[in-house]
């Protein structure tokens, strides 16, 4: 028997979310993620869980912030427009400490923009999804199985940080099909002694609270909140190095466009150009380290993406402009295709750097 | 396989319906020399039987799609002309299907014409390997939402059992009794096996009514 199952990038999440002990969701229906909803529709009154389609992703929200605050694990996903309509409640869940997983499968904009997938909330989800200092951590997923596999990872985070883990992938992400191992690795459970569970008497009872008047009370949970995001970006950087050995040039994508990229490598390799990737996992940490040690032998950084060049600033950041940094992009719903990376990669190949 | 006026093909979304649809069409006008497709989906806006368009139009294949199909418009529409579809002038036909009972309730509107008619096979497209239909039972509960929404009941089973480009012939020879169970609970035929045409000759002679199949491209 097969142990691999054949699934969509957004399915796969659902029934990741249920392995990851989440009986909670809330959500509203939006291309190009509305699988997710309607797998958890499926599935969750026959576990015992609970599927509710809210009456907009503002109710969705605040529905995880009350399930977060009993201490359970719970979900909600959405697409671009509806991502932004849960802004305020991402700023709430950060301002009380608690933990959730917000999924954005991300659709061309902005306005309504389209159907098609993009990456340009890459901003929105690493450095302003709403107001007020805070950070999530951001998974960007590469495959179905990363789908899965930061799915269940994004729960242990969440938990283990009191913060929001998100996904971003993006419509071709959710949509497309991919054999998955569904053997997932979920961590130990953490204890949660500040969720609002019952005093039975025994305790004073705990609130789950964004409201703080007292400025400096305000400021001293701003400074806690961000000793803990240094703790997150010392330990829980992921990225993947592909070609990178010998690299003089080096690609930086995630998600969709590193799948792009690397057939374009590939196709750049066979004609003797030494080119690689470093493909961030998570967008938020980003992997400095990684780039700034590649700027110490790549001439320049090629960043490929589904926007009107987003990353491409933090990439420029963590290599301290220290070699150049050229796009590659399509917005609006288009794919960058391979050729035109294969074009940007000789064309870095010639100038060998030369700004 | 023999093939009736109009071919319907249905079954839970990614069970490889529209795969189907697309090679079957190829068949068919090779052995009776005219086809229609017609891309029903107005479910899924990404992989749908519209993307070979080009490949129909070079093969003298007619196809019937939503004018909104594959554009940036999200909009569950469709041209007046898929009523041709119930005129027998028409010639043989094929229905793709959207996914589940919610893509199966635009099939309703035609349903009265096609049992009047009776030339008709309804398919069940059956992949084993996914997840919500993995076991008979929620198989079963799939093909009765989708008889309900669509107000007709299901003549044929294909068997469709894959997981993609990492699909070896040892995983459709151990899940092909799994179509069978299905085909036995059901009462209805097991009229094909389907797979990729990488895999077909090392099948060939194990397998009952096996089609080879090529796939639709893809960019990533």
């Amino acid at each position: 028997m097969s142990d691999k199952v054949l699934m969509k990038g957004n399915e796969a999440i659902a029934e990741a979310a249920i392995i990851a002990g989440c009986r909670h969701y809330f959500g509203y229906p939006i291309t190009p993620q509305t699988e997710i909803a309607a797998y958890m529709a499926k599935r969750m009154p026959k576990i015992g869980g609970c599927f509710l389609q809210a009456e907009s992703e503002v109710a969705a929200i605040n529905m995880v912030y009350g399930v977060a605050s009993c201490g359970l694990r719970v979900m909600t996903s959405s697409s671009s427009p509806g991502i932004s309509l849960k802004g305020e409640g991402l700023s709430y869940l950060a301002g009380a400490d608690l933990p959730s997983l917000v999924v954005n499968v991300q659709r061309g904009g902005p306005g309504l923009g389209g159907i098609q997938p993009s990456q340009s909330d890459y901003f929105q989800a690493t450095k302003g999804a709403a107001h007020g200092d805070f950070h999530m951590i951001v998974l960007a997923p590469a495959s179905v199985q990363e789908m899965a596999d930061l799915t269940v990872h994004g729960f242990d985070l969440a938990d283990k940080y009191r913060m929001t883990s998100m996904i971003l992938a993006d419509g071709t992400m959710g949509q497309m099909m991919e054999p998955v191992s569904l053997d997932l690795k979920v961590g130990e459970p953490i204890e949660k002694p500040w969720a609002t569970t019952g005093t039975k008497l025994e305790r004073f009872h705990n609130i789950t609270n964004s409201l703080y008047l007292d400025p400096e009370a305000l400021e001293k949970g701003n400074f806690d909140r961000y000793k803990r995001y240094e703790t997150i970006e010392e330990n829980e950087v992921m990225y993947e190095e592909y070609c990178m050995e010998d690299a003089e040039i080096c690609i930086a994508a995630f998600g969709i466009a590193s799948r792009v990229a690397k057939n374009a490598i590939d196709e750049a390799r066979k004609e003797g150009i030494k080119v690689g990737l470093i493909r961030p996992i998570t967008l938020w940490p980003f992997p400095k380290k990684p780039f700034k040690k590649a700027a110490e032998k790549v001439h320049t950084f090629i960043s490929v993406e589904l926007s009107m060049g987003q990353m491409i600033e933090d990439v420029r950041l963590a290599t301290e402009c220290r070699r150049p940094v050229t796009l590659v992009n399509r917005a609006g719903g288009m794919i960058p295709n391979p050729e035109q990376i294969l074009d940007a990669i000789k064309n870095a190949n010639k100038n060998g750097g030369a700004k | 396989m023999e093939f009736k006026r109009l071919t319907l093909l249905s079954g839970h979304y990614g069970s490889g319906k529209t795969n189907i649809a697309v090679n079957l069409a190829f068949e068919i006008k090779k052995r009776y020399g005219k086809v229609t497709v017609a891309d029903m989906d107005i479910v899924n806006p990404y992989f749908r039987t519209k993307d070979s368009q080009k490949e129909f139009e070079d093969a003298g294949i007619k196809l019937i799609a939503s004018p909104f199909a594959g554009s940036n418009v999200d909009l569950p529409a469709l041209p007046q002309e898929m009523y041709s579809l119930v005129d027998k002038n028409t010639g043989h036909c094929i229905l793709d299907i959207g996914g589940d009972e919610r893509g199966a309730l635009v099939l309703g509107r035609y349903t009265p014409y096609i049992l009047e008619e009776n030339d008709y096979e309804m398919i069940f497209v059956y992949n084993a390997c996914r997840p919500l239909t993995s076991n008979i039972e929620s198989a079963i509960e799939v093909m009765r939402e989708i008889e309900i929404a669509g107000k007709i009941p299901f003549t044929a089973i294909i068997n469709n059992s894959n997981i993609g480009e990492e699909t070896t012939p040892e995983l459709v020879l151990n899940l092909y009794h799994k179509a069978e169970e299905l085909a036995k609970a059901t009462s209805l035929p097991l009229i094909a096996t389907t797979v990729h045409s990488k895999i077909f000759p090392s099948l060939e002679n194990k397998v009952a009514n096996l089609i080879p199949l090529n796939l639709q491209k893809k960019i990533m």
